[in-house]
């Protein structure tokens, strides 16, 4: 069916801190490793050793700079699925292979249904479906489905796989529809934003922007240092009784 | 947005054929059209043949077309699947018609009547092609206004054009028809020129500051994240020169209206073997104008996708 | 994944491809290449052991090559350190008893304030990255000192773009600013340094500069409250950090007077250095501040009690919390063991080593200042004899270097010769050079091991694939005989004359040992295997076995049992069964008969089992008191005794002042009994000057600075390793090639645009890239990932690969040797100190190419051909497809 749900119990999905990613593809590999095994499976290379290779990937890590009055920023961006409360890439599927789970809100393809007509990419104004010419399908990020519900993991390892290789804690999995969660709260504290809000998908995912650099605290508070005004200068501040 | 070959013909062949088969419907029911075999089948011959190699076309870019079928459900929130019932419905009042006016011989009563459903499919078909485009926000260029009219415009400008041409070979195209041809066509340039005036000033559009979420300073992308074209690139990042574009601009120009034009304007003071000649000549030129401009409706629009790639 | 490696059994090839691609390999089985190798050995080792060059690089089983180079007997070995970071060991071994790298971590649950010089990525880098992640949740502040913006210097919240090979300059200027401004823990300095330790003022004297000795060696301080000087070790004395004593006639100061003289010099103010380093002087001394703030208002401590090496006992564990590390960026550099010392001297004024927040050893660290072992091999090998001990260590003094009466070096790589006096880890990269030239002598075989030294792994690239197979006037290989092991089908297959095929690390053991290059943490030892997790579908050996193989073939004493028969059955039964010294083997867990010991005791059959059960690591966890302050932490001390990893368990000093860089200058004044041939003496009177100085990089003193005005570096890119980054389809997708990237404003002055195509040209020679532009990197320096580039026909990949067709090597453009001096010698690119290749020194200038020169790299080289039977690339990679549920509905 790919009329979205009035609502959704829950709507899971991801916040990224851009405060402290390094950019290391941990997340773009895991989530391959992972998914290559999984709901979408595969995620096919194509000429892997060659000039045009090309693959299926749920996951891209961008890298921009940006100016800002403090000499410009570094920033790596990981790109994928954003689990949007109102994604057209679901409504415009022709076959109801696209769909958004009731239960959760997470946006998932039926392999088994879908046509490979590739509007749904089009749809998606993030870049986060893409489509395996080899197969014949649309594939894309399925917040690990089959990792988050998965019994036979345990409990901790119930994230996606991009969350729990994030070397540096930068990938935070949970429920936005819950105000009190975890990741719901780090939204709200950091000021978590939704990318092209002007576009109306109601993205899940939040985005952490890198905080304002030069208001650290410890370079507030730090005060500037001044020479020792001791008698002999700092040789005569020095001269004092010492114990080994 | 990748020109896809098949895409491209597709909407060019439908649009085409949806029109003449919406005028021959009309014209019927108005009973401009006479139970004539030969135009009967040259009409909706070409009309059918138009709109089915254009529908089959289609389906060529599909990963799965043994499953196309299974479009055809999703009709309460997809303009594609909404699009292939349309196709599909209007060929049973097309049907109805055809069999009316080529076996049976006539064009009134209820033949009148499928021909005139046969055209309210044929515009409705249209018209869901043009909103599967007008649909996409991720694509500025389509997401406007004049995405939807246009459709219907080229399909009804085509569809004169080769309507016209039809009747004049069979030597049944009274003068004015020439003269409302032209002016379809002439409408339709402007309307074209209406739509890239729009385009070049389009404003408020997504930038790589709202797609990032990084408001403030200016964003720039300084490392893809792979080094080789991806699917996304492929089919979303297809960018085309700027100078190229005007070229192509100017060619489609010239063949979808200006030469068109030019044709018709010679039908009507010509000797009539010259002017039937001009008239037919009016549609390969027009269609190939045609494929040129839809050919350029793909691939200047530009996706939402390529901000993150910094591409302008 | 598949495993993409050679796929073939041993190939030798007789004779070596004139023109490596030839294909003229051909298949042996391995007893026959074992034959061949041994043979050849045999008659090496029966007549001049030395004519062996055995040189490893990127594998994790140095304890057990160099214990085969010992037995064998020749001093020409040497893994990887010297072109890797033997800046960093060296500099922290001879200051601090430890280092960075991977032999400490910063205390990234307690510090406040982080310092990262010069890393992009590091061998620790998870462990990075999860404490930068540490840091950022608790808000502490990252500032990274750093040419490039990139990865861990994006997310700093400090990013301090320095120009290259100046952090020195940076360092001093930091020490000045805290020293002027008294931040300086005294305390601390006067129980773990040699701060207080009184040093002869006595210049043109034979000892001026040594330190003030009793009749039994150890070392004075002034004690002032008897007014005498004391053994600086004894507890009890108050010692004098500043002053100038006369001591049986003769001038003496303490250290610290000498360091606070020479670092308080105006020379040394953020002011005088801020240009030079391309850093505002009001930079320099913000960071000062925020150092001075953190270290001495923020002081933390740990409701843990413990007691010091003297038996006091402390009710708390104080910190500062205060953490450096740096890699690299510092050590890539012909100045960087001064700079590397530099910043260890920043940590100790500021009182942070080992200690709550600051930067900690991990155990097996800390060692002596400088750890014991002296370079063995000064004979320079005898026939069928093992060496006394390993060719590699710690000199101390002139007496101890690996040189001929006339200072020729006695090792072909030229360590612990005048030219690099403290290369503690060799100098893996003069071996192919010097070999080539004969220079001091010419050897008879290369075996090399995991290193990929016809390309990526050399200096000067294009002239050393030209040595690799230049003949002499009799038609003979200038390097009659080389042996290489590699997994892979890398540039440097193409050259051997014999290739040993290797196991990958999924099909083989392998032993991460506290006596090699530990994964200990800060909390405590650990040590850590791998184990087949695959059988090998090919007919390959892991290098490790074949080596054991050959030294029970050749009979070298530790391989064979007394009636001559083999000792070890492979490289599992060696990691077991070997001890080092009794007890002590290259596995530290689950030693003695039931496996119920730590670090010594008896060899435990099962001790494998006991690691995969523990998926393949073993970690001892300190107890809370014995986690600080270990090179004065009794507990601590007694524990590494237990360990083996220290003979006693006094205190260890850390030697702030260096007393063996001093005896070299004075024997380059002509004192003592082994001074340098008159050539060298300016270079080490200049270069061994015993507390941190900084100079100006030795190929930017030589070459023409305004020539070649761009500083080029490399960087490894988070997700690549090396070379071999490539045989990971999906790795290679993200990145295949490599561009330079060049600062904005830079490629505006030099009319250059965003994706053209340049030739980058050094004083050395040139190679072709592509540009991207960027903000964030200092203005004078230009970058590139590391080891992207590739050779084409190699490594399997198609003749269309972005590696070979448009990612670049930038080592072609680095020199190998410095450019001639007055005298026209030219030295080897490295630190005069410790010879570590000085990659990073390099200076460049840019070039618009022509339009027809676009699009590609150069240098180009011919193709090399794959070796038989080598798998041919697949076309598609379908992982996981089997794995999925085969019901589709059509
Ligand atoms: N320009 C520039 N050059 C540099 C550096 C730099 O920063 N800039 N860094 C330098 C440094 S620090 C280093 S350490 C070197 C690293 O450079 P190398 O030492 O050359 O390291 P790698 O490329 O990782 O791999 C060496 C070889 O080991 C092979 N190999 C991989 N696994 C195995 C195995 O299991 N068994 C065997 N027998 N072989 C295997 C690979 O196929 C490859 O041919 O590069 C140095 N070169
Ligand atoms: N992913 C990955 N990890 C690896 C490796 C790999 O190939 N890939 N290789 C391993 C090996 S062999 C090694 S040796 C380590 C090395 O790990 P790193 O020490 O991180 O080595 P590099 O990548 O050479 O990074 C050197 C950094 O120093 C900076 N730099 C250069 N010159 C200067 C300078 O003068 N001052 C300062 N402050 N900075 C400077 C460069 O911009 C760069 O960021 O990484 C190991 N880990
Ligand atoms: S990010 Fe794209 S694919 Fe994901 S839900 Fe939103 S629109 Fe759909
Ligand atoms: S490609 Fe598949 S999932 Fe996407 S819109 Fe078409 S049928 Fe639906
Ligand atoms: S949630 Fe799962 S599928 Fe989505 S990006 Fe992360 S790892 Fe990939
Ligand atoms: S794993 Fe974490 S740090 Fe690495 S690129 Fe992904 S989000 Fe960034
Ligand atoms: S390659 Fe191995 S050692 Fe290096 S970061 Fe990855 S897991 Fe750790
Ligand atoms: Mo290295």
């Amino acid at each position: 069916m790919t009329c979205l749900p009035e609502t959704t119990e829950r709507q899971l999905g991801l916040a990224i801190d851009l405060d402290t990613c390094v950019g290391c593809n941990a997340c773009v590999t895991s989530c391959k490793e992972w998914n290559t095994g999984g709901h979408m499976a595969p995620l096919t290379d194509l000429v892997p050793y060659g000039g045009d290779v090309d693959g299926v990937w749920f996951n891209r890590v961008h890298t921009y700079e940006q100016d800002d009055a403090m000499g410009g920023l570094t920033v790596h961006f990981p790109r994928s699925c954003l689990h949007c409360t109102e994604p057209a890439c679901v409504t415009v599927c022709p076959t109801g292979a696209s769909y958004k789970r009731a239960s959760d809100g997470i946006e998932l393809v039926d392999e088994d249904k879908c046509i490979g007509c590739k509007l749904c990419s089009w749809a998606c104004p993030y870049g986060a479906r893409e489509f395996d010419v080899d197969v014949g399908v649309m594939k894309k990020c399925t917040l690990c489905v089959d990792r988050i519900y998965n019994e036979n993991l345990p409990e901790e390892d119930r994230v996606p796989a991009c969350v729990a290789a994030c070397p540096t804690s930068a990938r935070h999995f949970g429920d936005f529809a819950d105000p009190n969660s975890a990741v719901s709260r780090l939204a709200a504290e950091r000021g978590g934003v939704e990318l092209m809000p002007e576009l109306g998908y109601r993205p899940s995912n939040r985005y952490l922007r890198p905080r304002e650099r030069a208001e650290h605290e410890i370079t507030i508070a730090a005060p500037p240092l001044q020479a020792v005004q001791a008698e002999g200068g700092f040789l005569g501040w020095v001269d004092r009784v010492l114990s080994r | 947005m990748h020109p896809a070959v098949s895409v491209i013909f597709f909407t060019t062949a439908t649009g085409a054929g949806y029109g003449l088969l919406a005028l021959l419907g009309v014209g019927a029911a108005l009973g401009l059209l006479p139970p004539h075999l030969a135009l009967a089948l040259t009409g909706l011959g070409l009309a059918l043949t138009l709109i089915s190699s254009g529908l089959l076309a289609s389906t060529a870019h599909l990963g799965h077309p043994e499953r196309a079928w299974r479009a055809l459900s999703q009709w309460r929130s997809s303009w594609l699947s909404r699009e292939g019932i349309a196709a599909i419905f209007t060929y049973v009042p097309t049907a109805a018609f055809a069999v009316g006016w080529i076996i049976l011989g006539r064009v009134n009563g209820w033949v009148a009547a499928a021909g005139l459903l046969a055209a309210l499919g044929a515009i409705v078909t249209v018209s869901m092609t043009g909103m599967i485009y007008a649909s996409l926000k991720p694509v500025a260029q389509w997401h406007t206004p004049f995405t939807l009219p246009a459709y219907l415009i080229f399909a009804a400008m085509t569809g004169l054009t080769l309507f016209n041409a039809i009747l004049q070979v069979f030597g049944l195209g009274p003068q004015w028809l020439i003269a409302v041809a032209a002016l379809a066509t002439l409408g339709g340039w402007g309307f074209k020129r209406a739509v890239w005036r729009h385009d070049s000033g389009m404003e408020n559009r997504p930038t790589l500051n709202s797609a990032t979420g990084l408001t403030g300073g200016r964003v720039r992308s300084v490392q893809w994240p792979h080094s080789e074209r991806n699917y996304l690139l492929k089919e979303m990042g297809y960018r085309i020169a700027r100078k190229h574009s005007a070229r192509l601009r100017r060619i489609a120009q010239v063949l979808a209206f200006a030469v068109p034009l030019a044709l018709f304007a010679v039908a009507v003071f010509a000797t009539p073997w010259a002017a039937v000649t001009a008239c037919v000549l009016t549609v390969p030129v027009q269609l190939a104008g045609m494929l040129i401009e839809r050919w350029l409706f793909f691939a200047e629009a530009t996706h939402t996708v390529t901000l993150y790639y910094g591409l302008p | 994944m598949p495993i993409r490696g050679l796929r073939t059994k041993t190939t030798a090839s007789i004779p070596r491809p004139s023109s490596p691609g030839s294909g003229e390999f051909r298949e042996i089985e391995w007893d026959e290449a074992v034959g061949i190798v041994a043979e050849r050995l045999r008659r090496i080792r029966a007549s001049d052991p030395k004519k062996l060059a055995f040189f490893t690089g990127r594998d994790q089983s140095q304890s057990l090559t160099g214990w085969w180079a010992t037995q064998f007997g020749t001093p020409n070995f040497a893994a990887h350190g010297g072109f890797c970071s033997v800046n960093m060991a060296a500099g922290g071994l001879y200051s601090i008893g430890g280092s960075f790298w991977e032999f400490g971590e910063p205390d990234w649950d307690h510090a406040k304030y982080f310092m990262l010089f010069g890393v992009a990525e590091d061998h620790d880098s998870n462990p990075i990255k999860i404490g930068l992640g540490k840091l950022k949740a608790r808000g502490a502040k990252v500032v990274s000192i750093n040419p490039c913006r990139t990865g861990y210097s994006a997310i700093a919240d400090d990013w301090i773009g320095i120009r290259p090979g100046t952090d020195g300059l940076f360092v001093l200027a930091l020490i000045h600013e805290l020293i002027k401004a008294g931040k300086v823990d005294l305390d601390y300095l006067a129980r773990y340094t040699n701060a207080h330790v009184l040093v002869i003022r006595e210049p043109g004297a034979a000892d001026d500069g040594l330190f003030l000795r009793d009749g039994e060696g150890r070392a004075l301080s002034w004690d002032q409250a008897r007014k005498v000087p004391a053994d600086s070790r004894d507890p009890a004395i108050e010692p004098a950090l500043v002053g100038s004593f006369t001591v049986d006639g003769r001038t003496c100061v303490p250290v610290f007077q000498l360091i606070a003289e020479r670092y308080l010099d105006p020379a040394y103010s953020p002011d005088a250095v801020a240009e030079r380093c391309g850093v505002r002087a009001e930079k320099i001394r913000q960071v000062a501040a925020e150092l001075a703030y953190v270290a001495f208002q923020q002081a933390i401590e740990l409701p843990v009690a413990w007691t010091d090496w003297a038996g006091r006992r402390h009710e708390t564990i104080k910190g500062r919390p205060v953490a450096m590390h740096a890699m690299r960026g510092i050590s890539a550099h012909s100045n960087g063991f001064h700079t590397c010392r530099a910043i260890h001297l920043l940590q100790v004024l500021l009182g942070t080593v080992d200690v709550p927040g600051g930067w900690r050893y991990r155990p097996p660290y800390p060692k002596p200042v400088p750890p014991p072992n002296k370079p063995a091999g000064k004979d320079g090998g005898k026939p069928m004899t093992p060496l006394a001990g390993s060719p590699l260590g710690f000199v101390t003094d002139p007496a101890d270097l690996l040189v001929e009466a006339d200072g020729t070096p006695v090792r072909l790589d030229k360590a612990y010769s005048w030219e690099a006096p403290f290369a503690a880890h060799g100098l893996m990269h003069t071996v192919i050079r010097n070999a080539w030239a004969a220079d001091p002598y010419p050897i008879d075989t290369l075996m090399m091991y995991m290193a990929n030294m016809a390309w990526n792994s050399s200096m000067n690239t294009s002239e050393t694939i030209k040595m690799l197979t230049d003949k002499d006037e009799n038609g003979d290989y200038k390097i009659p005989y080389i042996i290489y092991s590699d997994a892979y089908h890398s540039e440097t297959v193409a050259f051997a004359d014999l290739v040993l095929p290797d196991t990958t690390y999924l099909e083989r053991h392998d032993c991460i040992s506290l006596l090699d290059r530990p994964i200990s943490h800060a909390d405590g030892p650990g040590d850590a295997i791998r184990h087949p997790v695959v059988a090998p579908d090919r007919d390959v050996r892991p290098f490790q076995s074949v080596l054991i193989e050959l030294g029970a073939r050749l009979a070298l004493p530790a391989f064979v049992n007394d009636d001559g028969s083999a000792r070890h059955a492979d490289y599992a039964d060696y990691i077991v069964n070997h001890e080092r010294a009794p007890g002590i083997g290259p596995l530290a867990g689950w030693r003695g008969k039931n496996g119920g010991d730590i670090g010594r005791g008896e060899p435990n059959p099962r001790q494998l089992e006991h690691y995969i059960d523990h998926g393949g690591f073993w970690h001892h966890e300190l107890a809370p008191d014995e986690r600080y302050y270990k090179m004065a932490n009794r507990a601590y001390l007694d524990f590494a005794v237990r360990m083996g990893f220290v003979a006693k368990a006094g205190p260890i000093v850390f030697q702030l002042y260096s007393e063996p860089l001093q005896r070299f200058r004075l024997a380059a004044r002509g004192h003592g009994a082994i001074v340098p041939p008159e050539s060298e003496r300016t270079r080490i009177e200049i270069y061994f000057d015993p507390l941190p100085f900084w100079y100006v990089p030795l190929e930017e003193t030589a070459s023409d600075g305004d020539g070649f005005p761009l500083h080029a570096l490399t960087q490894r890119p988070m997700h690549m390793y090396h070379s071999w980054g490539s045989q990971n389809a999906w790795l290679r997708q993200i990145t295949n090639q490599n561009k330079l990237f060049v600062h904005r404003a830079m490629a505006a002055r030099l009319g250059l645009a965003d994706d053209d195509w340049v030739w980058i040209e050094s004083a050395n020679g040139q190679v072709k890239g592509q540009i991207s532009l960027v903000d964030g990197v200092n203005p004078n320096t230009v970058w590139t990932w590391n080891a992207i580039g590739k050779r084409k026909g190699a490594w399997g990949l198609g003749d269309d690969a972005g590696e070979s067709n448009r990612g670049f090597l930038l080592n072609h453009a680095i020199a190998d040797l410095l450019p001639a001096d007055a005298r026209g010698r030219r030295y080897s690119n490295s630190d005069p100190i410790t010879g570590q290749a000085s990659w990073f020194d390099l200076r460049v200038r840019l070039r618009k190419c022509a339009a027809a020169e676009e699009g590609f790299t150069e240098p180009r080289f011919k193709p090399v051909a794959s070796p038989p039977n080598f798998e041919p690339s697949p076309r598609k990679l379908s992982f996981g497809a089997t794995l999925r549920n085969k019901e589709r509905v059509g």
